[in-house]
This record gives structure tokens, sequence and C-alpha cells, in this order.
């Protein structure tokens, strides 16, 4: 028997829970997913505040995405009420949710209340056009657009994984680049280093950087580090960033960058390269294992390699680096299961993916710790660490 | 025979090959037919307490064998061992402490 599209949404409202504006306002911020699914030019009048975006007709292809565990509590709105309950039903008949409420009224009803919103930037006409191809995907839109605008992101060299990280960041709208390099351009940089040109050597990596980036999109402010990392300044330069990328080519200082980066709760997006084959993994204090979990103590310095003694195809590192980009998008904008917990090895000669897993360690000396309690002393520092350096030079 | 992937820092240690089989009921066994078959990966492999090395991990297809039962972990025919060295090459030959 047929019925019409009012006689189906009271049939549908009669099998699903609502939710009074009133009672979901005491829930933000309580563990409670809050998910949006009006489309995406409705969101200019504001979103609720920690709410998720899926437009209605993505719902059940991307909802396990963002919420894979079916007992978890989830909210719907949308405009007034009607799509929410529609997709409310659909998780809980048909997908397993167990917990699905859908809020009455929706957003018109939360603004009329005057209950808080957000906002989304509103953009320049050149930014529009400039993002359009992100504006156009779920899950940038524009709310994941203003995250890359007021994000920080912090590399540790514009080199070979620095330049296509840099590039591509610039390109995607990230707002702050902070850079850390103290080398200037050398003309065999350039077989891999994509950020600079020929009529730059000579010149420090950071300034030519810069200049690059400033051209490609003047959106992105550049902060500059025209020096070498070390236990005396790590803490001071990277606090206050959202997200590291790493891919320094020596073990001490990604020891020393793992601890701080802990202390101080700043994920880090690393990778490292060697020949024709990467290694990709995020480590995110407090969500997975650290860089001293994966491995303990760096190897002897006779068995250190680095890409300065032993070579590197120069597209490695550019497939390395837009790997660590992607990463560091998704970290921002929130989609997507980032890479903690895993590592990715590729090897380019039989162009071919493994993953491995990472485990948090117990025992771990530093992420098993209260991170306060890591001391200035502590950072970088592994058994055998003094000849270690003597023997890396 | 279990298949082993060997990382590159290891390649010059057995004849350059990217990956080599060895018979072995136990990782520990793999492992120790690989060191008879190539002995230039002892040193790199295992400390002097016989143990691995604490800048190697070995994974037993995608699990590191230090959270299943270490050198004593069953192995078949159909398993692929990974040896993972730590690994810093990067971008900035220039960056030290």
């Amino acid at each position: 028997m047929s019925q019409s599209g009012s006689e189906l949404l009271r049939h549908i409202k009669g099998q699903i829970k609502e939710v009074d504006p009133s009672e979901v306002v005491q829930l933000l911020g309580e563990g409670v997913v809050v998910v949006d699914c009006r489309e995406t030019e409705e969101l200019t009048a504001g979103v609720l505040p920690g709410s998720v975006h899926i437009p209605r007709s993505y719902l059940e292809t991307r909802i396990e995405g963002v919420v894979p565990d079916r007992s978890q509590r989830i909210i719907l709105y949308c405009a007034s009420g009607v799509r929410s309950a529609f997709g409310a039903h659909t998780l809980m008949a048909e997908m397993g949710y167990d917990d699905v409420e859908s809020m009455a009224g929706g957003f018109i009803l939360w603004k009329d209340r005057g209950y808080e919103v957000e906002v989304p930037r509103s953009f320049s006409a050149e930014q529009r056009e400039r993002y359009s191809r992100h504006l156009l995907v779920p899950e940038v839109g524009a709310l994941g657009q203003q995250k890359l605008l007021d994000a920080r992101v912090l590399l540790l060299g514009a080199g070979g994984l620095g330049s296509p990280t840099a590039l591509y960041l610039a390109a995607a709208g990230v707002g702050t680049l902070g850079i850390v390099d103290d080398d200037v351009v050398d003309l065999s940089n350039l077989q891999r280093q994509v950020i600079h040109t020929t009529d730059r050597i000579g010149t420090s990596k950071v300034d030519s950087a810069a200049e690059t980036i400033k051209a490609l999109n003047p959106d992105v402010n550049v902060i500059g580090y025209p020096t070498r990392l070390d236990a005396s300044n790590i803490i001071e330069i990277i606090e206050g960033w959202d997200i590291i990328v790493d891919g320094v080519d020596n073990f001490p200082t990604r020891y020393l960058l793992n601890d701080a980066s802990v202390r101080l709760g700043i994920p880090v997006v690393s990778a490292a390269i060697l020949g024709f084959e990467g290694q990709l993994s995020v480590f995110a204090p407090g969500h997975g294992p650290c860089y001293r979990c994966l491995f303990r103590q760096p190897p002897p310095a006779d068995m250190a390699p680095s890409c300065g003694a032993n070579g590197v195809i120069g597209v490695l590192p550019g497939t390395m680096g837009l790997l660590q980009a992607t990463e560091v998008i998704k970290l921002i904008v929130g989609a997507g299961d980032p890479l903690i917990g895993r590592l990715l090895m590729y090897d380019a000669l039989a162009a071919s993916f493994t993953e491995l897993k990472v485990r948090q360690d117990p025992e771990c000396p530093i992420c098993s710790r209260d991170p306060e309690d890591i001391g200035d002393d502590e950072l970088g520092v592994f058994p055998d660490y003094e000849a270690f350096c003597a023997a890396s030079g | 025979m279990a298949t082993i992937r060997i990382p590159p820092v290891l390649r010059p240690s057995v004849g350059g090959e990217r990956e080599v089989e060895a018979d072995g009921a136990t990782v520990g066994d793999v492992l120790a037919n690989l060191v008879e078959a190539h002995p230039a990966t002892r040193d790199q492999l295992f400390g002097e307490d016989g143990d691995l090395n604490r800048y190697v991990n070995v994974y037993l297809n995608d699990e590191d064998v230090r959270v299943l039962d270490g050198l004593t972990t069953a192995v078949t025919a159909a398993d692929s061992l990974v040896i993972l060295p730590a690994m810093a090459g990067g971008s900035r030959p220039s960056l030290r402490i």
C-alpha cells in the first residue's frame, strides 16, 4: 500500500527517537556525535558547535567512516528535522546503529532559541574560486577549508620531503607554514627538492621556499627558522604548532623531536626514505604509539645510512612527501582514518605498499609517562647517545 | 619455507635480494637459517645476548613479533616475515646535533 510523503514522515517519526534542542545543548562536547546532514550550501547560516557534516545523500556511505562504533550515541539534525528523521530511521533500521536520535525542529528551531552557532568564515571571491574543488568535496567543504586556513603546520626541512609537502599544503590553503632549515640551495638538491630553482642556488632554503609558496598562494603566511633544531631550541620552536611534518635524515633529531612533541602533545607526520623505499607513519600523542614505541633506540651510526651517503631516487621523496601532506590534511579537516598505529612501507621498485601495525609500548620510556614529567635533560637522549653523535659527526 | 622481506640496508648482506626464503618452525628458527645462509646479517639482526636488536623490528605478516611470542612465535610456509630497521633517510643531510 502506497502512502503519501506526510504519512510516511509520521510513520517514520513514530519509530525513532526525537530530541529537543534544549537537551542537545546540554550534550554538546559530552561524547555524543552530532551530525549535520544538510547540504553543503545550507551551512553558510551556521552549524552546531562541534558537529560533523555528512550531507543526507551521503549519510549511508560515509557514516561508518565518521562513527565506526554502532553503539555510539548519535544526534542527527537538518534544517527542520525531516531529513534527519529519515536518516535516523535508516541508520537504526538498516545499518544497525543502536542509539540515533533526530533533533526536533532542526537548525531553524536551534537558531530561533538563540543557542550558539558556528558560522563558517566567509570566503573572498578569489578564495571561493581558488578552493572551489575543495569546497565541492564533502570531507572538506567550507568548514574544512576554514580549518585549513586556520591551521599551523611546521615542516622540519625544505628538502626532498619538505619540498612537495610544502607546495601542496600551501596550494591547499594551510594558512601558516613554518619551515626549519639552516641550509642553502645546492645544485645537487634540485634532482628532488622541487620547491627550489636553479637561479636560487646559494640562497637560503627558507627564503627560497617562502618565495615559491608566496607565488603559489598569497593566503599562506610563512614563518622561517633558518637554524638547526637542537635540545636547546626545540621546545621554543615547535610549541604552538598544530602538526609537525618530520622528514629529517638523522636519528638524534628524530628522537629529540619525538620526545619534545610527546611532551607538548603535538602530532607528528613522519616519513623516511632511502634508495627506492619509504616509510610513513603518524605519531599522535595520546592517540597512539610514539616513535620510541616503534624503535626503542636507533641503530649504531655505522648501520644508519642516510640519503646523502647512499642516494635516493628523486621521485621517492615526492611520493612520500605527498603521502605526508595527505595525512596532514586529513588530520586538519578530520577526515578518514589517519595512519596512527600503522606504518606504511612503499617499495618503488616492486610498486607495492605494505602496512604494518605499530603498537603502543606500555613500557615506553617517553609516552607511557605523564608528559609534564619529561624533563629538558631527557629530550632526545638514548643509550650510547654520545658515541652515536661522535660517530655521525 | 617462509618468505623474508629484506630491507635496503640488509640487501648487500644477502646478495642484493629483496626477498629470500628460509625454513623454520618459529621466527627464531627462520632467522637463524637466514643468518646461516647469509652470515653478514647476524650483527645487524642480533645483539650479543642473542636477542633481536632494539632498532630492528620483525613482523609476522603485519604484527610485531614482540607482541606475539617473540622469537618462539610459530611460522608456517604461507607466512611472510618483514624485517624493519629504523630508517632516517630524509630531506636534510646537514641537520645534525
